[in-house]
């Protein structure tokens, strides 16, 4: 007799030094289903999907695969068995190429047993072609930025044959574009029998894709609803618990009309000659496709890659920028797109993390850290940002994805800068705390604050954004104010059509 | 997560469970274990070469422990941006020489030792500006000035030993306080300093920092190029503090001194849980790994083990230190 589901969890329960990270939780999936796990930063999804695919063992509770019981000896195990997932951080090797990364661990080999380059390249460009994606197989993925590398998992995920795929935070890199293309993807693997579990924090995408969402609170189930059925708000008061109502940032206070920053066409990696300025109190989101350049151009502004022409003017005066450092002098903080990589010292505590930028602030005599503002500061914000921690000084690796991008956003507010500069900064949080960030972001552009927003959800920049402005293929193309913009205009201006 | 509250912060918990916490973590750490190790390793020795506990022993071991322990904490630094230093051993060399030299001249003994000193620093320095603003490999360069250095000592001494060393400093490598051996009183002394400079202030954050992410730290506005640099520096400063003791334990500065030291001060920084790729790792744990080489050696020397088989089982466990280390590692993740 077949089993009703293809997988199923039963009364799982898992411990962490400090949390309880899950608690007698059931789930379950049939062939051809797409699940989503739904919940808020910290609920325990991703752990949930660790221990389906054996990075942990459940401290009680037991597996069902094909109606039989099964105890996952590791990862490997998981993978034999056809359970494959795409996690939430990026697990390619950077100093790899593309094609390499594909098929790592199954490498294509000739008949003397050597790897063989002709065999990869040409099975890597077959996979890229089939799922629409335009990447090099040969080139490496340290050149490639957060979006390309997520195509990258994606398609190493498909590799092989899957019968079970899971996919955490898969969209959260990646514009609408790239988005279709997944979903289109993700249908024709449902037709042919995969199962899907699908994580993601963007509720519409998930009432798009989805047949049923499971929706976890705390660590605990609390709602399994099939998709067709489900609202939006609905399901974020079965994820929060309560009803959030502000969804939509408020400004109490136009943009000055002093101009705080004028960059004057600066060149340099892929950047050709952009110029633009931006005034005190003003919020500038950057959109445009993926690779068109907002991000290099942020890393040239902020003196992280050198820029081989051009000039920053900051009230009036000319802001000579080499490294990152002259950047934080001048009160201008960046948060990177990618936190792993770029934003945060993994094996660092949250409060060392936090404080990461304002060393000189903290600093006394011989040099020592003052304790007791360091810890004020890190309360601050863990508090300021609900960032779900046991203590300020947890390793940051052990936070969930979302909450440790909350860090990422503490450790520029931290600089309590002039301007900030703010890539992705919303990449991977919850439906809440993201309205939470937006109105932070809100407020501290009423306090004169300059800010500029690189999003590749364009809802993201609509929501807060007083400009737009558009770049494609390294140049900025557009310069809307919010008034004139809506998504056909951003779009035409993103795909060079102006 | 079923924590009450979301955001406990350590110090609002009752007395109890702190302690129970502290206990707990205590037990968890890295270090106890490898303390425990070392205990375990003394008794088989004392079981096996009963002579190992006698007094006189323990006050010569302590010493000797000493001398590699400051050595291994230079290097200990450098190994926490992940970088490496092997040119220690002759940077212990060459300072010696060159602050015995300076005595044997009829200089000052003071100035012969900060001149020593500035010897040290200097040789680190170039290896530290070579890895960061040329950005030759840390491996490379430090090989390379190995040989250099030891080089150097035999041009300037033709291989003669530098004799007349001034008496006053004899006390340095030789003397002792309340029955301790000074050697073991400046190590302790150096091996606070280093704790508190790698735990409490802005330099040692940002070098365990490096170790973590060498990217996000620069992207954070710190000069990267910078402490890379600087923990060359004062890892040559750490060898030329051995190198100036080891000329006061036997009055002379020979040319061979800290010939090969380079391997126990790394299986030391190893042995005690620092990390090669850099970012983790604590003084005292390198302090317990040094006194476990210590011990190990003195121990084959008292079981009257060969020469030869001393070499062959010192190299052994090292690398058993670091099978036990990856093991560790990878039944945590
Ligand atoms: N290795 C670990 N050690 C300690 N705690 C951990 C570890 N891994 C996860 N946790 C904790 O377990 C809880 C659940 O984390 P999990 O990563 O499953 O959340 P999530 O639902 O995926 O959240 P997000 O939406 O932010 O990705 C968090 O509070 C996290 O801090
Ligand atoms: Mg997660």
């Amino acid at each position: 007799m077949m089993a009703e589901f293809l997988i199923e969890m039963r009364q799982i329960s898992k411990q962490f030094p400090g949390v309880r990270a899950l608690r007698d939780v059931d789930f379950s999936i049939k062939k051809g289903e797409i699940v989503c796990l739904l919940g808020e930063n910290g609920a325990g999804k991703s752990t949930l999907m660790k221990i389906l695919t054996g990075v942990y063992k459940q401290d009680c509770g037991s597996i069902y695969y094909e109606g039989e019981e099964i105890h996952l000896t590791g990862p490997r195990d998981a993978y034999e068995r056809g359970i494959n997932i795409i996690f939430q951080e990026f697990n390619l090797c950077s100093n790899l190429s593309a094609m390499e990364n594909l098929f790592l661990g199954n490498e294509n080999r000739t008949k003397e047993g050597f790897f063989s380059f002709t065999q990869t390249r040409k099975k890597a460009k077959e996979l890229f072609e089939k799922l629409h994606i335009d990447i090099e197989p040969d080139i490496k993925v340290s050149q490639l930025n957060v979006a390309r590398q997520q195509m990258v998992e994606i398609a190493k995920a498909l590799a092989y044959d899957t019968k079970v795929l899971i996919m955490d935070e898969p969209t959260s890199a990646l514009t609408s574009k790239e988005i279709t293309t997944l979903f289109s993807i993700m249908r024709t693997l449902k037709e042919r029998g995969v199962a899907i579990i699908f994580i993601s924090h963007k509720l519409e995408e998930v009432l798009e894709v989805t047949d049923r969402i499971v929706v976890l609170r705390d660590g605990e189930n609390c709602g399994n609803v099939i998709t067709s059925d489900a609202t939006k708000n609905q399901l974020v008061s079965l994820m929060v618990g309560r009803e959030i109502h502000n969804f939509f940032t408020k400004r109490t206070q136009a943009p000055s009309d002093e101009i705080l920053l004028e960059v004057k066409g600066i060149c340099g990696n892929k950047i050709k000659k952009a110029s633009f300025n931006i005034k005190k109190g003003e919020i500038v989101g950057f959109a445009g496709l993926v690779g068109s350049g907002r991000s290099a151009l942020a890393r040239l502004i902020i003196g992280a890659e050198k820029k081989s022409e051009g000039t920053i003017l900051m009230d009036g005066k000319e802001l000579i920028i080499r490294h990152p450092k002259d950047a934080i002098a001048a009160g201008i903080a960046y948060l990177p797109e990618d936190r792993k990589n770029m934003g945060l010292v993994l094996p660092m505590t949250v409060r060392e993390n936090t404080t990461m930028c304002i060393h000189r602030k903290l600093q006394r005599l011989f040099g020592l850290i003052s304790n007791k503002d360091e810890y004020d500061i890190t309360d601050h914000y863990i508090d300021e940002l609900k960032i779900k921690v046991f203590s300020r000084e947890q390793i940051v690796e052990t936070l969930s994805g979302g909450n440790q991008q909350k860090i990422v956003i503490a450790k520029a507010l931290a600089v309590t800068p002039r301007l900030l500069i703010l890539c992705e900064p919303t990449r991977g949080i919850d439906v809440g705390a993201k309205a939470e960030v937006h109105n932070i972001i809100a407020t501290l552009a009423d306090q004169d604050i300059s800010i500029i927003v690189v999003s590749s959800e364009l809802q993201e920049i609509f929501n807060l954004a007083d400009r737009i402005l558009v770049m494609h293929e390294g140049a900025i193309t557009a310069d809307i104010p919010i008034g004139e913009a809506n998504q056909e205009v951003v779009m035409k201006a993103a795909i060079g059509a102006v | 997560m079923i924590t009450e509250k979301v955001h406990t912060s350590t110090d609002k918990q009752p007395f109890s469970t702190r302690t129970k916490r502290f206990i707990q973590r205590t037990l968890r750490m890295r270090e106890s274990a490898i303390f425990l190790a070392l205990l375990g390793i003394m008794l088989v020795i004392t079981i096996v070469a009963p002579q190992f506990a006698t007094s006189g022993n323990i006050y010569r071991v302590s010493r000797q422990i000493s001398f590699v322990a400051i050595a291994a904490l230079g290097v200990f630094t450098v190994i926490l941006t992940g970088g490496i230093d092997l040119s220690l051993g002759s940077i212990i060399g060459i300072s010696g020489v060159i602050s015995g030299l300076c005595m044997a001249s009829g200089m000052h003994y003071l100035l012969a030792i900060v001149i020593g000193l500035i010897t040290g620093c200097a040789v680190g320095t170039i290896n530290g500006l070579l890895v960061s603003y040329v950005g030759i490999t840390p491996f490379i360069v430090t090989l390379g000035m190995l040989s250099v250095a030891r080089g150097s000592i035999w041009i300037i001494t033709k291989g003669w030993p530098v004799e007349n060393i001034d008496d006053r400093i004899l006390a340095l490598g030789q003397g002792d306080a309340f029955g301790i051996p000074l050697p073991v009183i400046i190590m302790v002394i150096v091996s606070i300093i280093v704790h508190f400079f790698l735990r409490s202030t802005v330099f040692g954050r940002r070098v365990y920092a490096i170790g973590g992410n060498e990217e996000a730290t620069r992207l954070s506005g710190i000069d990267v190029k910078k402490i890379k640099c600087l923990v060359y520096t004062i890892s040559g400063l750490m060898a030329a503090i051995t190198g100036i003791m080891l000329v006061a334990r036997f009055n002379s500065a020979q040319t061979s001194s800290g010939d090969g030291w380079e391997l126990d001060a790394i299986a030391a920084a190893v042995i005690g849980g620092a990390s090669l790729q850099g970012g983790a790792g604590s003084v005292v744990g390198v302090l317990i790994g040094a006194a476990i080489m210590g011990v190990i050696r003195n121990g084959l020397v008292l079981m009257k083990v060969s020469a030869y088989w001393q070499t062959a089982i010192m190299g052994l466990i090292i690398i058993l230190a670091a099978v036990i280390d990856r093991i560790k590692n990878r039944k945590v993740s």
